[in-house]
């Protein structure tokens, strides 16, 4: 009787491939699905970490060609400017065209307005919903991971949008094998994820393992912040601090990066690849529980957001 | 105990096994992944956090640790799952996958889609109902996709009190029934999920097992098969000519080998079209290499100038598939609108996708009784049925018996292009003509 395992082979296999091979494998085949079935593809970057490994993956992708896609930003006013900075570099670098969408642009028309809470985030849906439709964008890359938070969990690595770029999670195809659904109507796009199944780690596993260079925020810094809501957050002209809230000066470093009114930092002295991949197995809170804001809002803020089109 | 750096440093050699969980409503499947989440720190105390609260919001006293992984609204309203969850986790051995999949029958699409990418499938049940019809779908979902590994996980073996009869009755019916389905590999593991009995620890409740637990057999399972015995296969998806001053006459082929080996110097044949050339040059993602295998995503260059493009299969020329424009396969209905004879559908087959139509539906299956039903005309959600289909344009079509990625397809609406069935090419549980029927159940296997 078979009651116990039969195979104990290990995993010495040669043609076995590494955790980061393989998912390094799958996000390339991923881009390589988009190239082939679509006619308007972007990437969404932002200088942040994801979306910094999503372009380098797809330069090894298309390599020696150029990769055969345009970048988007949607810029919230409110960057690190040595992300900003970063941003421009790495375009220039690769002979990339960028196109931003500007949150400040949409408040200065009177078209959006400013949230009492100072939080751009959220306002980001509008300028990406609308550069979509400018543009004609048919797919629309993102670095969203299913590791982040419950609602991305449960994200197709194919998710389509309709026109006015909802995510319906009831409706969502069933994904199967490694055979990816892009079919759309017109003014429908897709939502693309080739990083869906990686974790935190394994980004920052992978960005050491390739050498990639990152912008300075996300190693240990000193820096002027402040406390509100339990959070670090960097002073500066976007609105903070408020009188009651005191600045000092911490050695911090960010987990994230996103509008500066809605990111933590988080104290440490990691100021290598090497001692912020130590620091992050040893953490107990997930990157967006550390240092984001705008997910605990509500019980499923994620969810409601992308609902409404955000990425 | 392993220090965090310890963790950090085995992470990034080890390998990454995919494996979908499955079991009914109060099989304890939640509590089964909770803890495997839970004891490899998998679930961080934010998390955990978020989930007391949720918990405590709804008068539970206890965190539920299903609404860890129960993400939406929706599910979390009605309590519960209704689409596949992903969940990640690590141990210094490997990292996991696991495609979390709701065990209710009318989401078997559900099971369908978690198993399409498993390798390896945990079935669960309750060692006070045994192996009850439920079981028998999962295993039959499980032997359809071909997952390679099934593991039976006979879950609160504390309510009747560790006894090896028990179990080993239990682990005996199910391995002979899914070993006549086909399920290459059987391993039944006794288990407590809420006492953490051979979950992560070994029991010490139950001496007489001397099997790994849950987690060591997930280590050590092997995640890659003997690739001298598949089929090499290299679905083309997109060609890369940079014409540019440094590469003017590069002409790549760039794709993710689907099966088996390829290596420079192999003369190789192009299909559909039958064209033969040499393998001049293998480029995985910037680096020039002399062999590569799956599923490594790279670029191939041939030493004829011969037309290859999207859609077409490189394949070893005294190895080729032979392509067909009629296509007889099990399918699984994964759509709310039906599948008809006589529908026009578009089949998606790799990176290839080809006008058809559906000439027949020889069979339904029933998944309750395994019993099949002759001509049932259309088949609707959830259905899993035979299908003969007619295509526009040939296909180099395997037997999804010898490859799950070559063999594999979708049938898709072409006026909305809502994803209609999956489907698996050739003759449905291999094993199954030889096998007698268990006992107490006269179905037929052969649908």
């Amino acid at each position: 009787m078979t009651t116990v395992a039969t195979v104990s082979e290990g995993t010495d296999n040669p043609y076995a491939l590494s955790h980061l091979d393989s998912l390094e494998s799958e996000a390339v085949h991923i881009f390589r699905e988009v190239a082939g079935e679509f006619e308007r593809p972007v990437i969404l970057f932002s200088g942040g970490k994801d979306s910094i490994l999503m372009l380098h993956l797809a330069l090894k992708a298309f390599a020696p060609a150029p990769v055969p896609f345009t970048l988007l930003h949607v810029d919230t006013g409110h960057n690190f400017p040595e992300v900003l900075e970063y941003r421009d570099r790495t375009v220039a670098e690769h002979g990339l065209r960028l196109h931003v969408a500007s949150v400040q642009e949409y408040i200065d028309a009177g078209k959006l307005r400013e949230r009492p809470d100072g939080t751009r985030n959220p306002l980001q849906t509008v300028p990406l919903t609308e550069a979509i439709q400018q543009h004609r964008f048919d797919a629309v890359f993102g670095g969203g991971r299913r590791d982040e938070e419950k609602a991305r969990a449960k994200e197709r690595v194919f998710s389509l949008r309709d026109e006015f770029s909802q995510w319906d999670p009831r409706r969502q195809r069933p994904e199967l094998w490694q055979l990816y659904n892009g079919r759309h109507a017109a003014g429908e796009h897709v939502r693309v994820f080739p990083i869906s199944n990686w974790t935190e780690l394994d980004v920052w596993q992978y960005i050491e393992r390739e050498g990639i260079e990152l912008p300075e925020i996300y190693f240990a810094h000193e820096r002027e912040v402040f406390n509100r809501s339990g959070m670090w957050l960097t002073a500066g002209d976007w609105g903070g601090p408020k009188e009651h809230e005191r600045t000092e000066t911490r050695q911090v470093r960010y987990r994230t990066v996103g509008d500066m009114s809605c990111t933590g930092a988080v104290d440490s002295d990691a100021t290598t690849l090497d001692a912020v991949i130590t620091e992050i197995a040893a953490s107990r809170l997930t990157e967006r529980g550390a240092t984001r804001a705008d997910d605990k809002m509500s019980e499923a803020a994620m969810e409601d957001r992308k609902r409404e089109g955000y990425f | 105990m392993t220090t965090p750096i310890q963790l950090a440093e085995s992470l990034s050699t080890t390998t990454l096994l995919r494996f979908a969980t499955a079991g009914s409503v109060d099989d304890g499947k939640s509590t089964l992944v909770g803890r495997l989440l839970h004891d490899s720190k998998s679930v961080l105390t934010d998390q955990l956090e978020a989930v007391q609260d949720a918990s405590r919001k709804r008068g539970q006293e206890a965190p539920d640790l299903a609404l860890l992984t129960d993400g939406l609204r929706a599910e979390r309203e009605q309590g519960i799952t209704i689409d596949v969850a992903y969940r990640y986790f690590a141990t210094p051995r490997r990292r996991f996958i696991l495609a979390d999949t709701p065990g209710h029958v009318q989401y078997t699409r559900n099971m369908v889609t978690g198993a399409s990418t498993a390798e390896l499938a945990v079935v669960l049940v309750d060692a006070r109902n045994g192996v009850v019809e439920q079981t028998r779908r999962h295993a039959a979902v499980a032997a359809l996709l071909r997952v390679p590994h099934v593991v039976l996980a006979v879950n609160k073996m504390d309510l009747v009190d560790y006894a090896e009869p028990v179990f080993a009755a239990m682990a005996e019916e199910f391995t002979a029934y899914a070993a006549s389905l086909g399920v290459p590999e059987i391993t039944a593991i006794p288990i407590s999920a809420l006492a953490g009995d051979n979950v992560v620890e070994p029991s010490a409740h139950m001496d007489w097992y001397g099997g790994p637990t849950v987690l060591e057999h997930l280590e050590t399972v092997p995640v890659s098969h003997d690739l001298t015995a598949c089929h090499a296969r290299f679905p083309v998806q997109y060609v890369i000519r940079p014409q540019t001053a440094e590469h003017p006459d590069y002409r790549g082929y760039a794709g993710q080998i689907a099966a088996g080996v390829f290596r420079v110097g192999e003369p190789v044949t192009v299909l559909p079209s039958g064209r033969t050339s040499t393998i001049a040059g293998i480029d995985l993602l910037g680096d020039s290499v002399d062999i590569a295998w799956a599923p490594q995503s790279v670029t191939v260059r041939l030493a004829d100038d011969v037309d290859v493009s999207r859609g077409d299969l490189i394949a070893p020329s005294d190895d080729a598939p032979a392509v067909t424009q009629d296509v007889e396969a099990t399918v699984c209905h994964v759509a709310d609108q039906p599948l008809t004879v006589g529908q026009r559908v578009l089949i998606k087959h790799t990176t290839r996708t080809v006008k058809a139509i559906v000439k027949d539906i020889p069979s339904r299956l029933t998944l309750d009784d395994l019993s099949q039903h002759p001509a049932p005309g259309q088949l609707i959600a959830n259905d899993i049925g035979r299908v003969v289909v007619r295509t526009a344009e040939p296909l180099a079509l395997d037997a999804y018996a010898d490859s799950r990625r070559t063999g594999s397809f979708l049938l898709i609406d072409p006026a909305d292009g809502t994803t209609l069935s999956a489907g698996m090419a050739g003759a449905s549980f291999a094993a199954v003509t030889q096998a007698p029927a268990p006992a107490g159940d006269d179905a037929e296997w052969d649908f």
